[in-house]
């Protein structure tokens, strides 16, 4: 934890409300987002009980397991939440716009829009991930069958969840994780996983505290967990005894009406709250104004949605158990690559973010004193335009000699430092030299060069495009990583090992 | 009685001790610091009702749903005199699965400690499985038995402590936070089970370090061996029982009358806790029936909101010094100087940034 953020949940617990680590929003918010809450049933592996599911805060759609346990009313569960998911998805697949690729040589169409689901926590990503990975080797011939839509949606979910470990993506979004990248709150990182605690300190209710309303948010009684885990005590007094009945009413389908309208109240009652959370949370979201990087990384968000939907199209099989070698290399270079732009994007975006940086020296502000806009460098071939500035600050200046900077509001521009003065009274001159961002002339643009006056911020962090490494494809996999795969693995379609009881 | 004894007995308020099991003495290992805990699971006082009593109920009820399907998939892999279970674990270990195994149920009798010192102790060599043994560890001076519903396999002339749980492995992956509670559990067994053949003269290298775990594979109900290796969480154990052991050492700092009789006054409770430190962290909440109260005492610590933001903090210990600090109000103490410093570049840089969003 960075020491800017500490101070910021020090400063929560003082004030009793959450206090603001972010000034800007960092993440793409979808005007129609799909908003899921899901309840799983205890001491099963990743079997669905219940969900709330919807596009719209007033009319979220139940679907209940009134017996967890059996098989095929699990696979009935994922018919049903396709129903919803599936055309959600078809509903951004209409407009696509045309994106110029390899130098304008090329043209592809992406859509322009696409899809955003929201969980309350990760807890609700990992249990979206665990049945699509239950879901998307079905079948709908063979034994077991299941509905067509199944597999499909089994693979889409995969999809979202693994966009989910890219960090910046928008795809499939944890409420929880979202609200903590903008505010601080006077508890810890574990009790930050509680959606209605976190909500309490970020918008407490009038005339209470955030300690206050964490507090009572706590008393599952009172405020039912936001999922997948349901409250032990609630499974033993209200559930068990609710399921029990139904299952007693096998055969009177009067009866059975009765217990499962029953089991629905109690379980929409269980979830109802968390819905109403999760819109509030998406509302405190959306006062925040957005980041400038955010769409771009949004763009990537649909950059991969139409990348998944024309593999799916044309029946293309689901995403493998298990990575391969080269197949895991390549997905951790791409999350790490992502990762250190997120990372740098946030900074760029969002001076209180710069703050952290500038806290561990590989940022500083300081104002320009001196500027030497036409300077030009003829110890070259070939004369080039490299003009100088000083920059004054008062903050610890850590970089070397020779180190490049970049600056937020000229991305393109590098500034390698040239000299660096520590002044009597506490002040640092930094001289530095620019390159880039200012056109092709040995004259710079107007507003190219900063001017005498402007603040600057000068940073160790760069923007810059990161080339993609080199693999080696599947069937070259050195022996220093298993060799190639022994069998081409049928693109792991179905799974007959898999025993159905 | 010894002094100790006479002491712990008087801090239960004479009440009996709470009787451990592998989760209780597993448990014991979270928090090695904190030595409020220490005492009270030393002395085997009733935490949960402790905790009740105060006005911190603790909350860690168990659904009714993970309790049948646990009990349910135990018996689905033991059933048929365990030959599906020696089968798994004979491939996971790498030996040839043999023919015939003896299965000894030592479970229900009076007699069990006898019986299962005599089965599990004897000369034999062949394979067998040995279910529901009771074995018995030293917990603070007082013998602790342990009556896992799990089986000790002998393959090979080596045993293997066999831990069914019902959480799923699924392409090779469980939940890490079950298999870390599983592995610390395990070990307890292994402890448990290495004693008991040292006292009956023989090798307690016979019992492997590596644990069997039989889980359900991924979404069926078909049972999967994995092994884990509890190297490490037998030291971590092994030293925890060895400080419980030096409770002497411990309960010198203990004031005198302390009390933590579920009966008394809670005020009076609440007091005498007040005088034993904790070390509260928010990961108690997770382990610990006292958690609850110890959070709302640290209320206002750094610590409290995770140790990270401790650190985060220059190591200052308190909220209201922290702010103090930062913003100068209050003159650094000497080795303050450097957290000091952060604190109020943080918060100048803080401001800045805040003042210039919003203006």
């Amino acid at each position: 934890m960075s020491t800017l953020r500490a101070l910021a949940k020090a400063q929560a617990l003082a004030a009793g409300v959450a206090q603001p680590v972010a000034t800007v929003r960092h993440l793409h918010l979808s005007e129609r987002p799909l908003v899921l809450v899901p309840l799983a049933m205890a001491g099963e592996a990743n079997a669905p009980l219940a969900a709330l599911v919807g596009t719209a805060p007033d009319r979220p759609r139940l679907l209940v397991v009134p017996q967890p346990r059996n098989r095929d009313q699990r696979y009935r569960f994922a018919a049903e939440l396709a129903e919803e998911v599936l055309p959600y998805l078809d509903s951004f697949r209409d407009a696509t716009e045309a994106v110029p690729v390899d130098r304008g040589r090329d043209v592809r169409h992406r859509y322009l829009d696409a899809p955003q689901l929201l969980v309350p926590n990760p807890a609700g990503i990992t249990f979206l991930r665990l049945f699509g990975r239950s879901t998307r080797f079905r079948r709908s011939d063979g034994e077991y069958p299941v509905h067509p839509s199944v597999p499909l949606l089994g693979r889409w979910l995969t999809f979202f969840a693994e966009r989910a470990e890219q960090p910046g993506s928008a795809a499939l979004v944890a409420l929880t994780e979202a609200l903590t990248l903008h505010w601080a709150t006077g508890q810890s990182a574990v009790e930050d996983l509680h959606l209605p605690a976190l909500l309490g300190w970020i918008d407490p209710p009038p005339g209470s505290t955030g300690a206050a309303a964490a507090a009572r948010a706590e008393d599952p009684t009172g405020c039912p967990p936001a999922g997948p885990a349901t409250d032990p005590d609630f499974d033993n007094r209200h559930l068990a005894p609710a399921i029990a009945a139904y299952a007693a009413a096998a055969d009177d389908p009067e009866a059975r009406a009765g217990a499962y309208a029953e089991l629905a109240a109690l379980l929409r009652d269980q979830l109802a709250p968390t819905w109403e959370l999760m819109w509030r949370g998406v509302g405190l979201l959306r006062a925040l104004p957005p980041g400038a990087r955010v769409a771009g990384r949004w763009d990537g968000d649909r950059d991969a949605f139409t990348g998944y939907a024309e593999h799916v199209d044309p029946g293309g099989g689901p995403q493998p158990r298990r990575d391969g070698a080269v197949a895991a290399a390549v997905r951790l270079h791409r999350l790490e690559r992502a990762a250190a732009s997120y990372a740098v994007q946030r900074a760029y975006d969002d001076p209180l973010v710069m703050a952290e940086h500038r806290l561990t020296g590989e940022a500083f502000v300081g104002e320009v004193t001196l500027a030497d806009p036409t300077r030009v460098d003829d110890s070259g071939k070939r004369p080039v335009l490299r003009p100088r500035i000083q920059v004054v600050t008062t903050e610890p200046v850590l970089v070397p000699v020779g180190a490049s900077l970049h600056s937020p509001a000229r991305p393109g521009q590098k500034a390698k430092v040239v000299f660096v003065t520590p002044g009597a009274d506490g002040k640092t001159e930094v001289v530095l030299e620019l390159s880039g961002g200012m056109g092709r002339g040995l004259t710079a643009p107007q507003g190219s060069v900063p001017e005498v006056g402007e603040r600057l911020c000068l940073t160790t962090l760069s923007d810059a495009f990161l080339p993609a490494g080199a693999f080696p494809a599947a069937e070259e996999t050195p022996w220093t990583h298993g060799g190639p795969p022994v069998t081409a693995v049928p693109a792991a379609d179905g799974d007959p090992a898999e025993e159905w009881s | 009685m010894t002094d100790i004894a006479h002491r712990l007995a008087e801090i239960r308020g004479g009440l009996p001790p709470r009787r451990h099991n592998a989760r209780t003495v597993a448990a014991l290992t979270g928090n090695p610091g904190c030595t409020r805990r220490a005492v009270l699971d030393g002395a085997g006082v009733d935490k949960p009702k402790l905790a009740e009593r105060i006005g911190f109920p603790a909350r860690f009820g168990q659904s009714r749903f993970a309790i049948t399907r646990g009990n349910a998939f135990e018996a689905q892999v033991k059933a048929g005199g365990g030959a599906e279970l020696l089968r798994l674990v004979a491939e996971r270990l790498g030996v040839p699965v043999p023919a015939t195994a003896s299965w000894t149920d030592l479970g229900g009798d009076a007699d069990r400690p006898e019986r299962s010192r005599t089965a599990l102790t004897a000369a034999g060599e062949g394979a067998a499985l040995f279910d529901h043994p009771l074995l018995g560890l030293d917990v603070a001076g007082r013998r602790v038995h342990l009556e896992p519903d799990l089986v000790a396999a002998r393959l090979a002339g080596r045993f293997h402590v066999v831990e069914i749980k019902s959480f799923p492995v699924i392409d090779g992956q469980a939940d890490p936070a079950k298999v870390s509670a599983a592995a610390i559990q395990s070990a307890v067994y292994v402890l448990a089970l290495r004693e008991l053949l040292a006292a009956g003269g023989r090798d307690p290298e016979l019992v492997s370090h590596e644990v069997v775990l039989v889980c359900p594979r991924d979404f069926t109900n078909r049972p999967v061996a994995s092994l884990l290796d509890v190297r490490r969480q037998l030291l971590v154990l092994r030293r925890q029982l060895d400080r419980m052991d030096r409770l002497d050492d411990l309960l010198a700092t203990v004031p005198a009358g302390f009390t933590a009789d579920v009966t008394a006054d809670p005020a009076t409770l609440t007091a005498a806790l007040g005088t034993v430190p904790a070390r509260y962290a928010p990961e108690c909440l997770a382990s610990c029936e006292l958690a609850y109260f110890c959070r709302w005492e640290a209320h206002g610590q750094t610590a409290a909101l995770g140790r990270s933001v401790r650190e985060a903090l220059g190591g200052v210990a308190e909220i209201g010094e922290v702010l103090a600090l930062a913003t100068g109000e209050r003159t650094p103490e000497p080795g303050q100087d450097e957290a000091a410093a952060l604190l109020r570049a943080a918060a100048r840089l803080r401001a800045d940034a805040l003042a210039a969003s919003s203006g």
